[in-house]
């Protein structure tokens, strides 16, 4: 046997399995009980741990994840924004338009009239065009990673986008 | 047009954390025959391949002599948070593939998804490398 991991290496990896998780079940309220458990973690540890790693919330993660998937249908499809909006997880249309162009930079209506489809492995598309977090103006922004100023985060606005915590 | 003479991909290499264990993987799992396994003396050579393709994975021990120990201790935690490395394959059916990985215990992090160039799915490597295998539409 090699090498054993060492304790941070092991912290990923657990916390990777349960990012995994969620990317799997993006459309679903997040249940954070069970990504806890995946990682071995207690619910109170899950997200500062996850935010340690990743650099951002499991729920501000999982934002991104469904808005990136919501680009992608609607770049890819004709489904009118509200069933994209239901079918990448949010439970009303103000909060997934609201919630995209805070990501984004622009409205979902706007996007899809300037972006077209690709061809492009829908893992790449997952990585490379998952929209950043918004810098200061000035920062860095390309056509599909609009570098926009994240919202403030609240227990409300958590709820109502379906967390399910501890 | 090129002019640099340069002919094909011939190997990229993946980070492994333990190089007997990517082997076990890359094989049992995934069907990659083992093109070189040297000892070096500073380091394992153990490249596989897909049968019947040239392109050569270098299973690659995350450490000496490529890395000091700081930095492979940095690499180590990228491989194992998911941020480095990634292998992309293709499959005559996607669906038998998938089930003999499932069935396996692989992870799993995407199932079969259609898409408009194909069907794929996205799974892991023992040490947080993603691999993804589609299917082109075309075949």
């Amino acid at each position: 046997m090699g090498r054993p991991p060492s304790a941070q290496e092991d912290t990923n990896r657990r916390m990777l399995r349960a990012r995994d998780e969620m990317d799997r079940r993006y459309a679903e309220p997040l249940d954070v009980p069970t990504l806890a458990a995946i990682a071995h973690l207690s619910v109170s540890q899950f997200g500062r741990v996850f935010k340690d790693v990743y650099g951002e919330t499991p729920h501000r993660y999982l934002q991104r994840r469904r808005v990136e998937r919501a680009m992608t249908l609607l770049r890819q499809t004709d489904r009118p924004v509200t069933d994209v909006a239901w079918d990448v997880g949010f439970a009303s249309l103000g909060t997934f338009s609201r919630t995209f162009s805070n990501v984004v930079g622009c409205s979902p209506t706007e996007f899809r009239a300037g972006h077209t489809p690709v061809a492009v492995p829908s893992c790449f598309i997952a990585a490379w065009t998952r929209p950043r977090e918004r810098e200061a103006p000035g920062g860095p922004a390309g056509p599909d990673r609009a570098v926009v100023t994240a919202a403030p985060r609240t227990a409300v606005s958590e709820k109502r986008e379906g967390v399910v915590a501890g | 047009m090129n002019t640099n003479h340069i002919t094909s991909l011939h190997i990229r290499s993946v980070p492994v954390l333990d190089q007997d264990e990517a082997l076990d993987f890359y094989t049992t799992h995934l069907g990659f025959e083992v093109r070189d396994d040297i000892d070096l003396g500073f380091m394992r050579w153990l490249t596989v391949g897909v049968p019947g393709q040239d392109t050569s994975i270098l299973l690659e021990l995350v450490g000496a002599p490529m890395h000091d120990e700081a930095t492979a201790a940095q690499v180590r935690e990228l491989v194992a948070k998911g941020a480095l490395g990634g292998v992309f394959l293709l499959s005559d059916d996607v669906h038998a593939t998938y089930a003999a990985l499932r069935d396996a215990g692989v992870e799993i992090t995407q199932e079969p998804v259609e898409q408009p160039y194909g069907t794929d799915f996205g799974i892991r490597d023992p040490f947080g490398n993603h691999v993804r295998i589609n299917q082109p539409a075309t075949t």
